[in-house]
């Protein structure tokens, strides 16, 4: 028998209720309860970053967050960045630095990346890289995605 | 498929004790540890999941008559940017900074580090070092009582500590530091990010003329615990800091831990950094 709970949080903007599983992980919940796919699965355990989402303005890796740990908090995930018009110049400078290849890192690494540059609006390329630590490519070899982020980060200075 | 009757989150700490006073709880904070945990199985879901990422007053620092007293949720990214542990405990700020990935340190609890109780636990060695203490918060009889212990007493195996089925570990307590002191902490790993230690090593105390006193030597993923480094302490307490000395104590280091071989190292290699950085650090210490 699995044990539910009720929560209610806000995702991208909107008051979600929803009820789940109390040991179901925050990326499954997304993914197979929400149907928002574009937080993506990479190893379960913390250490590549294609999960990451904002939880409350902090980045998090939601495969290591409990769903149940939602309620009362405001989610942020790619989709939700997307829309955001402040994040334009972020996504537009992934794509002109040829920063994605295979694409399954890239929703990780843009929602690390805004959550850098809020924090650190001048940042320079050290900080972009302490900043990515947690968000694994196997593709591009990091170059193209910091030289990205550090563009984004001063309006293409 | 899983033990689990109940799932509470408390928003005092008196609901919280009420609840651990009741039976068997698995405790929830960060949940960066304990979600890999259970979805692997090495860790079984008590009747009771209890969130406490709701309770009030568990967070934050402050200064508490000659101490510095962290509050048990206080993130590992709250502790990077303190100003308090950055003026009071600055070597604990830089374990933080060694710590995971922000993802990790913004989710992170000092206290799920601490009652993670893994032997490579990143802030256990710089807080034994600095003689915190630990502070459980119990409602036995109806109402609430406080016991303390030091960090360095904490720890009964991996993942195994003192805290009693009914306690909430509520804050860490580190005394202000006295003039002159000196604390380093050192990680080896493969990668700055995302690595468990290899080994780890902290250092501390009061230097004066040369020499130091009031020595504090521990040493991660060396033993099922986080160690106290007695027999280095000794080697070290009240000499001064020539490479005799030096030399002495990163001796007595290597003979004194006792390491696994596993996936990270062997035990020779542990051993070998164990003497090597320890004697690095103390030149460095002996230099300052």
């Amino acid at each position: 028998m699995l044990l539910k709970h009720d929560i209610e949080f806000t995702l991208n903007g909107v008051t979600k209720r929803l009820t789940v599983d109390v040991t179901m992980n925050a990326l499954d919940l997304l993914r197979d309860v929400v149907g928002l796919t574009g937080t993506k699965y990479g190893c379960g355990e913390g250490e590549c970053g294609a999960c990451t989402i904002r939880v409350d303005g902090e980045t998090r890796n939601s495969c290591l967050m409990f769903a149940v740990d939602f309620d009362g908090r405001d989610i942020v995930t790619i989709e939700g960045l997307a829309a955001d018009p402040k994040a334009d110049a972020l996504r537009e400078s992934f794509v002109e630095h040829g920063a994605v290849q295979c694409g399954f890192c890239t929703p990780g690494m843009v929602m690390q990346a805004s959550h850098i540059l809020d924090a650190h609006p001048d940042a320079d390329a050290e900080t972009i890289k302490r900043g990515l630590e947690g968000n694994l490519c196997r593709c591009t070899g990091y170059k193209k995605i910091v030289d990205a982020v550090e563009s984004a980060c001063c309006g293409g200075r | 498929m899983t033990g689990l009757e109940r799932y509470a989150a408390p928003q005092s700490l008196d609901e919280a004790l009420g609840i651990l006073q009741q039976g068997e709880v698995t405790i929830l904070a960060g949940g960066t540890d304990l979600m890999p945990q259970t979805k692997a199985g090495r860790i079984a879901f008590k009747p009771t999941l209890m969130n406490i990422g709701r309770v009030a007053g568990l967070k934050g620092v402050t200064l508490d008559g000659g101490h510095l007293r962290i509050a048990a949720l206080t993130t590992i990214s709250e502790l990077l940017r303190d100003p308090l542990v950055a003026q009071h405990a600055p070597v604990l700020a830089e374990a933080c900074d060694h710590f995971a990935s922000d993802q990790i340190r913004n989710a992170g609890t000092l206290g799920g580090n601490i009652n993670n109780a893994s032997p490579a636990g990143d802030t256990l060695v710089p807080l034994i070092v600095l003689d915190a203490e630990v502070e459980l918060a119990s409602k036995p009889n109806g109402s609430v009582s406080t016991r303390r212990m030091p960090l360095a007493e904490f720890f009964t195996g991996p993942g195994r500590t003192k805290r009693a089925g009914n306690e909430l570990l509520t804050a860490v307590r580190i005394p202000l530091p006295k003039p002159g002191h000196v604390a380093r902490f050192y990680k080896f790993g493969t990668r700055p990010a995302l690595d468990i230690s290899t080994i780890s090593i902290g250092i501390a105390g009061i230097k004066r003329d040369g020499a130091l006193t009031d020595t504090r030597v521990a040493f991660g993923a060396v033993a099922p615990t986080p160690v106290r480094a007695p027999r280095t302490e000794a080697a070290l307490e009240g000499r001064r800091l020539d490479s005799d000395a030096i030399e002495a104590a990163a001796g007595a280091a290597r003979d004194e831990v006792n390491p696994i071989d596993d996936v990270r190292a062997s035990a020779w290699y542990r051993k070998e950094l164990i003497h090597n950085m320890t004697k690095r650090m103390l030149d460095h210490v002996a230099q300052a």
